[in-house]
């Protein structure tokens, strides 16, 4: 059973690599599965998890699982078109309840924290005694008010990019191209790690070539 | 009619709840000194090493009544290389009940948060100095219980800033339904979307619409469906084939309901089909599977990656990138951007994703919203201005008015938890 289990993974790994060269059967078979399975998998696991895990188990406790329940039960009310209206109610508290708390969490690390990390000196005597160590941080600070500020004039809608407001937002928009090409590479390794994972599977326990 | 009114204002009632209770409750916490002094006396245990002192406990300020501070002098034989401690360890016993360790700490310790504890239990502590060969224990605090605090005041500057930020944002509401041009300057990628639709309608394809695998409670999956009206709003205008393929259910329901609704306005409700939007998997990675299949059997002429992504987002660009479609991407989160802006023809970076919805629509709330997020902006600009020339001021020379306004500036944006 072991080993039709790993040749099962083997013969649907190649199958979704086998992608790469075009279109084909194989992947069509696999990507069935794979979709299917998942689907089948995260249906059970969201009603043990959430529907028993977290109301059934904990209902005489918590009276206000209740409420999750009921909204839950209205989202359902889609499927009888007479009354199918109901199920925006429930809709209507997930949107709202997410913006609300979105907003603090916004608020908190996008604006207060952001900006309380950008009061900085440009200059300071304790800055180091070294020339490197006085410059590393004069530039270092520069780096982190300037770019904050011109990226906060790119991400300013209400006035045209022109003269010198335009330059400011030109150079947030270059800080921020640089920030996003040094995370480019970073991103790309791990994105390899996830290829190298299925290799090293089919190279390792499948073929057995490398111990 | 009216509950469709009514559901209108739900979530923005909803949300404007949810939001106040936060600031008001007890989210984050702090610390302030409630006396109880320790009195008795433990069990007598070795007293080689000399044993903590001066343990207080008291309850955590602005908590749901969940946690308590716990602070002591660690032992005089507590020294950094010769010192004879190697740790300490904590006791609690809770309403008169037998005491029992809840935690070791590493020598140097001086003070631990007791959290997951509840409301109308008394705790009692002691803490044990460890040495090689003894233990030493400190007398045993009073009996305290937690608090749970209603108000949380640590983010009373976070509810100012937020009130004059909504406040702006009702303002420019309130003149723009008065019928003044609220100005937006040009969004390179949105200006883009009625050509892309319109290329698509010329050439017979479809229009794939990707919302991102988050579900309704990201925000950014939120500013997907708000987009996604106003392109379905065009694709019934134009009669383009729009298809989305969702990995959350939820998302599924939004994104039928927000499509029907533009096909309703353009008086084509006949041409919607519930076959538009359908789910494929929560799963990630399957989730892919079936969007690069989509892409590459429907070779649809215009792609949509808007919302929430993660490791899937250069594997679906790419893909969309091969078939030839013209791609629109946004996203607000930083790791995924590079992969859009190298694989798509225009990407909507951070912050243009959230005032796309606004600039497509034009509608005064949306415009409304956004001018009023520029002016949170521009007075962000403007204390960093201002801060920073008072913290290089007072770095070169020390002057004790400026020193004091950069405290303030530095304690409002200060969020202490």
């Amino acid at each position: 059973m072991e080993h039709f289990a790993l040749w099962l993974a083997a013969f649907l790994t190649l199958g979704i690599i086998s992608f790469l060269y075009k279109d084909n059967a194989w992947y069509k078979l696999t990507e069935s599965i794979f979709i299917g399975l998942s689907a089948g998998y995260w249906m059970v696991s969201l009603f043990w998890d959430n529907f028993y895990g977290k109301f059934w188990v904990n209902k005489s406790e918590s009276p206000y699982l209740y409420v999750g329940a009921v909204l839950g039960l209205l989202m359902l009310l889609r499927l009888v078109p007479r009354i199918g209206w109901i199920s925006r109610w429930p809709l209507s508290f997930i949107v709202g309840a997410t913006s609300g708390l979105w907003l603090i969490n916004y608020f908190s690390s996008n604006i207060m924290k952001q900006i309380e990390a950008t009061i900085l000196p440009l200059f300071s005597a304790q800055f180091g005694s070294g020339f490197d160590a006085g410059a590393a941080a004069i530039i270092g600070n520069l780096v982190i008010v300037t770019g904050t500020f011109s990226g906060l004039v790119y991400f300013f809608f209400s006035k045209e990019h022109k003269g010198a407001f335009g330059r400011t937002a030109k150079l947030g928009i270059w800080i921020i191209m640089i920030t996003f090409g040094a995370s480019f590479g970073y991103t790309v390794m791990s994105r390899m790690s996830l290829f190298i994972g299925r290799i090293d599977f089919l190279l390792s326990d499948w073929l057995g070539m490398i111990l | 009619m009216k509950t469709i009114g009514l559901f209108r204002f739900l979530p923005a009632l909803t949300s404007f709840s949810i939001a106040f209770f936060i600031i008001f409750s007890p989210a984050l916490k702090a610390q302030a000194p409630d006396d109880s002094l320790s009195t008795t006396s433990p069990d007598a245990l070795a007293v080689s090493i000399a044993p903590p002192t001066s343990l207080v406990v008291f309850d955590y300020k602005y908590d749901d009544g969940e946690a308590l501070e716990l602070t002591w002098v660690p032992s005089v034989d507590d020294l950094p290389v010769v010192g004879k401690v190697t740790g300490y360890e904590l006791y609690r016993s809770d309403n008169g009940g037998e005491f029992y360790k809840i935690t070791e700490l590493i020598p140097g310790s001086n003070n631990f948060r007791d959290e997951d504890l509840s409301t109308g239990v008394n705790y009692v502590y002691y803490i044990v100095a460890l040495s090689a060969d003894a233990r030493a224990a400190s007398v045993k605090t009073e009996a305290i219980q937690t608090h749970r605090e209603w108000l949380n005041f640590n983010l009373k500057y976070l509810f100012l800033i937020a009130l004059i930020i909504s406040a702006s944002v009702i303002y420019f509401i309130e003149t723009a339904r008065r019928g003044k041009k609220l100005f937006v300057r040009k969004i390179a990628g949105l200006e883009a979307v009625d050509d892309a639709i319109g290329q698509a309608t010329e050439m017979g394809r479809s229009i794939l619409f990707i919302p991102g695998i988050n579900d309704m409670d990201e925000v950014q999956t939120l500013a997907a469906i708000t987009i996604l009206g106003r392109v379905s709003r065009v694709v019934a205008d134009y009669d383009t084939k729009i298809h989305m393929p969702v990995s959350r259910s939820l998302v599924m329901t939004a994104a039928r309901e927000t499509i029907k609704a533009s096909y309703m306005a353009a008086g084509r409700p006949d041409a919607y089909s519930d076959d538009m939007v359908h789910y494929v998997t929560d799963e990630q990675f399957g989730y892919v599977a079936a969007v690069d299949a989509i892409m590459v059997r429907e070779k649809p002429a215009t792609i949509f990656l808007l919302g929430s992504f993660f490791a899937e987002s250069l594997i679906l660009a790419e893909t969309g990138n091969s078939v030839g479609a013209i791609q629109i991407a946004g996203t607000a989160r930083p790791a995924q951007l590079p992969f859009f802006i190298a694989a798509c023809d225009f990407t909507l970076i951070g912050e243009e994703l959230f005032a796309a919805s606004a600039y497509l629509s034009g509608e005064p709330k949306q415009l409304g919203s956004l001018k009023g997020q520029d002016v949170g902006k521009a007075l962000a600009m403007l204390v960093i201005l201002i801060a920073v020339i008072l913290a290089t001021i007072s770095e070169i020379r020390p002057l004790e008015t400026v020193r004091y306004v950069l405290d303030f500036l530095i304690q409002v944006f200060t969020i202490k938890t």
